[in-house]
């Protein structure tokens, strides 16, 4: 198309153009985070103050933190959860990746057949019979059910399978020929080698878990117990009508999660461009 | 050539003459012990479970009852949903759903195409427009459920500015909010298939470009002769895991309407929630459930066999 020539008079354009478009698309959230800032008398004037008159900053957000529904609390169970969740299910989709990729064993076709079918089964069409098991072995109601539930995802599997298949073999067949068994082989070999590919699903397994609404939902009763998602929910509900409040619970959700994705950005839209992925 | 089958079984290694069996013996006993941990989570948390699902639709089940509460009731859950009135009503909202897919690819597709090509800064409009993405559903849909306040909400009040007197109370009325959320989904749902999107564009080979110019093709026959047919492995991908999507939707249901007002927004996941678990009725919701995976696998069954129809590889 239009050869690199200084700056191109419609390519400015159409970039002015996009970006008023941009603000638009975002404008929820400006009004999320401006909103979040206001004492709640001021929530709703109309012509909207994008930047407020009185700011309530400190008020808020003390509310939200350490107030009636402490988000300290919920903060500590969402990172916990979700740092927990994302190592166990690394390092199982890489074992099993690793197994099914670079090890011929018997059966290994139809076994991965078994887990290639599992792919298809929507996760809330299991929900009754999971909470049964929960219920029956003593995991309900508890982090290490939440964090079990997240950790066999199919997906990883899927996702580090495809690099560990793009590794030499040579890699493999020489370090046995030193000796090394398959755990030392996956472990300083294997493993380090896909690095990137791991980092890119442990950010997106983090982003799913941190924001997971239906587990929670389901398999977790007691109030110390919830993570963010239902806790904003709950918050939203009791407290009615303070939408400054509600905003800056939102925020408080929300950003940090914005914040992983900007520093690992060209991860996470890398690996979900090479891998189609969907959470 | 000793492998080091002792750490992978703690067994004393075979008799040297019989090597080459061990050593087989050694690489499916390591296989298996990779992909154990995988395989039996999955067992235990997906396909058990499952195979209870298609059980327990053939029953009649509360969870209050306890196990001997069971009776089993042949295709009876089965023949009541199809005269179901809230069921039929939530596989119809489900059904219009599927209007988002088109409209948000479609979307993605120019925004994909002015963004690869024609602007400067492509990063930032890239993180820009994935953010709702990436964002957590229930704090995203308590911001909209305060934007769509039917008095005193901001769009309203915007709406009322510009001269419309009477808006749509959105979420608040039964003939709006299945639209609003199907709005919500579409602004969600535009940043991943943006970035496939930008993938696949990037995926053409830049040469067909070249000699379309050579031949004074614009930029119209470019799109149409060019760019649409080979983005088709693309579009299939987005078209066939947005149908799936749009049969999971609940978070944005259970926080924003809750299936209502009076049923407009209910749809399968959300009717499946409510019967089991706010009405415990087990057995019936099972059999919601086996629908669902019916209509989840007859999709991923029909991509199976439309691909080598429909796309241009």
């Amino acid at each position: 198309m239009e050869m690199r020539e200084g700056l191109d008079f419609r390519k400015v354009i159409v970039t002015i153009v996009m970006f008023a478009g941009s603000i638009l698309f975002l404008l929820p959230f400006i009004w999320m985070l401006v909103t979040s800032f206001k004492v709640e008398s001021e929530v709703f004037t109309y012509p909207i103050q994008w930047i407020p008159k009185q700011w309530n900053v400190i008020e808020n957000y003390k509310e939200v933190w350490f107030g009636q529904y402490p988000f300290t609390t919920y903060y500590w169970n969402s990172i916990k959860v979700g740092v927990t969740t994302t190592l166990l299910s690394c390092l199982v989709s890489a074992m099993a990746a690793y197994g099914f990729s670079k090890i011929k064993f018997k059966a290994s076709n139809f076994l991965f057949l078994i887990v290639l079918i599992t792919y298809m089964i929507p996760g809330q069409a299991i929900l009754i019979p999971q909470f049964i098991l929960y219920r029956n072995i003593g995991l309900f109601d508890s982090h290490l059910g939440l964090i079990l539930l997240g950790s066999f995802s199919v997906l990883g599997t899927f996702m580090l399978r495809q690099f560990f298949m793009g590794l030499h073999q040579e890699f493999i067949e020489s370090a046995k020929i030193d000796g090394a068994g398959h755990p030392r082989i996956f472990w300083s070999i294997a493993l380090p080698l896909v690095k990137p590919a791991v980092a890119t699903y442990a950010i997106l397994r983090f982003i799913w878990t941190w924001n997971d609404y239906t587990n929670p939902l389901i398999f977790i009763r007691s109030d110390q117990l919830l993570t963010l998602p239902i806790a904003v929910q709950k918050f939203t509900s009791m407290s009615g009508e303070f939408y400054s409040l509600i905003m800056a619970a939102a925020v408080s959700a929300i950003l940090p999660l914005i914040i992983v994705f900007i520093i690992g950005q060209k991860s996470v839209i890398e690996g979900i461009a090479l891998g189609g992925v969907k959470g | 050539m000793g492998q080091n089958i002792e750490t992978l079984t703690k067994k004393p290694p075979a008799a040297g003459g019989r090597k080459a069996w061990s050593l087989q013996k050694g690489e499916t006993l390591a296989g298996f012990l990779f992909v154990s941990p995988m395989l039996i989570g999955v067992s235990i948390l997906v396909l058990i479970p499952i195979i209870a699902t298609l059980v327990l639709g053939f029953a009649d089940w509360n969870f209050v009852q306890g196990w001997e509460g069971i009776r089993w009731v042949g295709f009876q859950n089965f023949i009541n949903l199809l005269e179901d009135e809230m069921f039929i009503r939530s596989v119809r909202n489900n059904i219009i759903f599927l209007l988002t897919v088109p409209i948000y690819m479609l979307v993605s597709m120019v925004l994909a195409i002015l963004i690869d090509r024609y602007v400067y800064f492509k990063s930032y409009f890239k993180i820009a427009y994935f953010v709702p993405y990436v964002s957590m559903t229930v704090a995203v849909a308590v911001v909209w459920q305060v934007l769509f306040q039917p008095s005193y909400g901001p769009i309203n009040e915007m709406l009322k500015a510009i001269g419309i007197s009477d808006p749509p109370k959105w979420i608040a009325d039964p003939n709006f909010a299945l639209i609003s959320i199907m709005m919500i989904s579409i602004w969600i749902s535009i940043g991943f298939n943006l970035i496939i999107y930008i993938a696949g564009l990037q995926s053409i080979p830049k040469d067909l470009y070249e000699a379309a110019d050579i031949d004074g093709a614009n930029g119209w026959t470019k799109f149409r002769r060019i760019t649409f047919p080979l983005l088709s492995p693309t579009s299939f991908f987005l078209l066939v895991t947005g149908i799936i999507s749009t049969f999971k939707v609940f978070d944005i249901i259970a926080v924003m309407t809750q299936g209502g007002p009076i049923g407009s927004t209910t749809m399968m996941v959300w009717y499946l929630y409510d019967t089991a678990f706010v009405n415990l009725k087990v057995g019936y919701a099972s059999s919601i459930a086996v629908v669902l995976f019916l209509f989840v696998l007859l999709i991923t069954l029909g991509q199976w066999f439309a691909q080598k129809k429909w796309v241009n590889y």
